[in-house]
């Protein structure tokens, strides 16, 4: 292959990667973890770009660490298979959807929100909205909290945060202090 | 000035955002509504139902948007790659001994830690949520139940259920 083939090739890979995450993005509301299944399908069913074994690595790995876990898996797949390049691609294409319908609505936003019917339907949503949230509260909860020991340490620090209005990043540091603390020793 | 700002606040906001989804809305209340004023109680809980709306994630939606109030186009661009850059950047760093962290003691524990405190976050969300107007008066309670009773009973996707809640709301609040 000469060099003019393999930077056509590259541009194809990039463009199919980009497509394939802006789909993913499109199609993902609500985000988070709804995506996986459809993530896992395009990567690794139907293009073969990722073999099962790999995409299970990237997704504890996207788990694991800070950030959107679409962004994390873009970038993980979109590295596995063009570099840094295809991870820039990738997330890139992932976030497009979002960040161009954010920014619609955002630009109309301000001349809506103050009619009436708008504002009747965020009276009614934004109920809606914290009954979603008590809902995963319970199902996190119930997934992440196995002992008694982590139970008590999320209501103390749920206390922190609601009347001593600790900083979110105090909390987050305090419990993983607490997860060195009482882990296992090597 | 505001930009660099936009983009300190929303790179750090990206680095702690552990857990993902709803447990990012108290570090983004912290910094963008109670310290900076860049958002109300009320504009806030409208970022996030527009986020759960509309796709993609919900960090994501925020930077867009709140970037945009702040500094137009350019704002919402530079919040936007601002919360993706700590991700991305530890995501790439990670990749290169993959096998070691996910074996490393260490990194498991602090995982393992994690745990109460993204619950936690999660709550305190729906708490303060609450407190910043998402439920006023009786009418709102009854939706609120009555969609929290529907989500645990239902197999129904959580976006019908807000639209449903929206035009309940459009039809009773007249």
């Amino acid at each position: 292959m000469d060099k003019r083939d393999s930077i056509k090739s590259k541009f194809e890979l990039a463009l199919s990667i980009f497509t394939v995450f802006f789909k993913i993005g499109a199609f993902t509301w609500g985000g988070g973890y709804a995506m996986l299944p459809l993530i896992k399908n395009e990567v690794v069913e139907k293009r073969k770009w990722i073999t099962s074994e790999d995409f299970i690595d990237g997704i504890a790995v996207s788990q694991s660490l800070p950030g959107p876990i679409a962004v994390n898996t873009a970038t993980f797949v979109g590295h596995k298979l063009c570099g840094k390049f295809g991870a820039i691609v990738a997330v890139t294409g992932a976030i497009l959807p979002s960040t161009i319908s954010i920014l619609v609505i955002a630009m109309f936003f301000s001349r809506f929100r103050e009619l009436t019917v708008v504002q009747n339907f965020f009276k009614g949503a934004n109920p809606a909205i914290i009954a979603l949230i008590v809902s995963a509260v319970i199902d996190i909860g119930k997934s992440a909290l196995k002992r008694y020991r982590e139970f008590v340490i999320t209501l103390i620090l749920l206390f922190l945060l609601i009347y001593l209005r600790i900083h979110p990043i105090l909390a987050i540091v305090i419990s993983a202090i607490l997860g060195i603390v009482f882990g296992e020793k090597r | 000035m505001i930009l660099l700002k936009l983009f300190l606040v929303f790179a750090q906001i990206g680095l702690f955002a552990f857990g993902g989804g709803y447990a990012i809305l108290p570090l983004i209340e912290k910094e963008i509504v109670n310290n900076l004023h860049w958002l109300t109680h009320k504009e806030f809980l409208e970022v996030v139902t527009i986020s759960q709306l509309t796709p993609g994630p919900i960090a994501i939606n925020a930077a867009t948007f709140v970037g945009y109030k702040v500094g137009g186009v350019i704002g919402s661009l530079i919040a936007t790659v601002s919360v993706c850059l700590p991700p991305v950047i530890l995501v790439l760093i990670v990749v290169r001994f993959l096998k070691r962290f996910e074996t490393n003691i260490w990194v498991n524990n602090v995982l393992k830690g994690l745990r109460p405190a993204v619950v936690a976050l999660i709550a305190s969300a729906a708490y303060s949520l609450v407190r910043g107007g998402g439920i006023t008066e009786i009418k709102g309670l009854i939706i609120g139940i009555a969609s929290f009773i529907i989500l645990r009973t239902r197999k129904l996707d959580p976006i019908l259920i807000l639209i449903i809640a929206g035009i309940v709301g459009i039809l009773i609040y007249q």
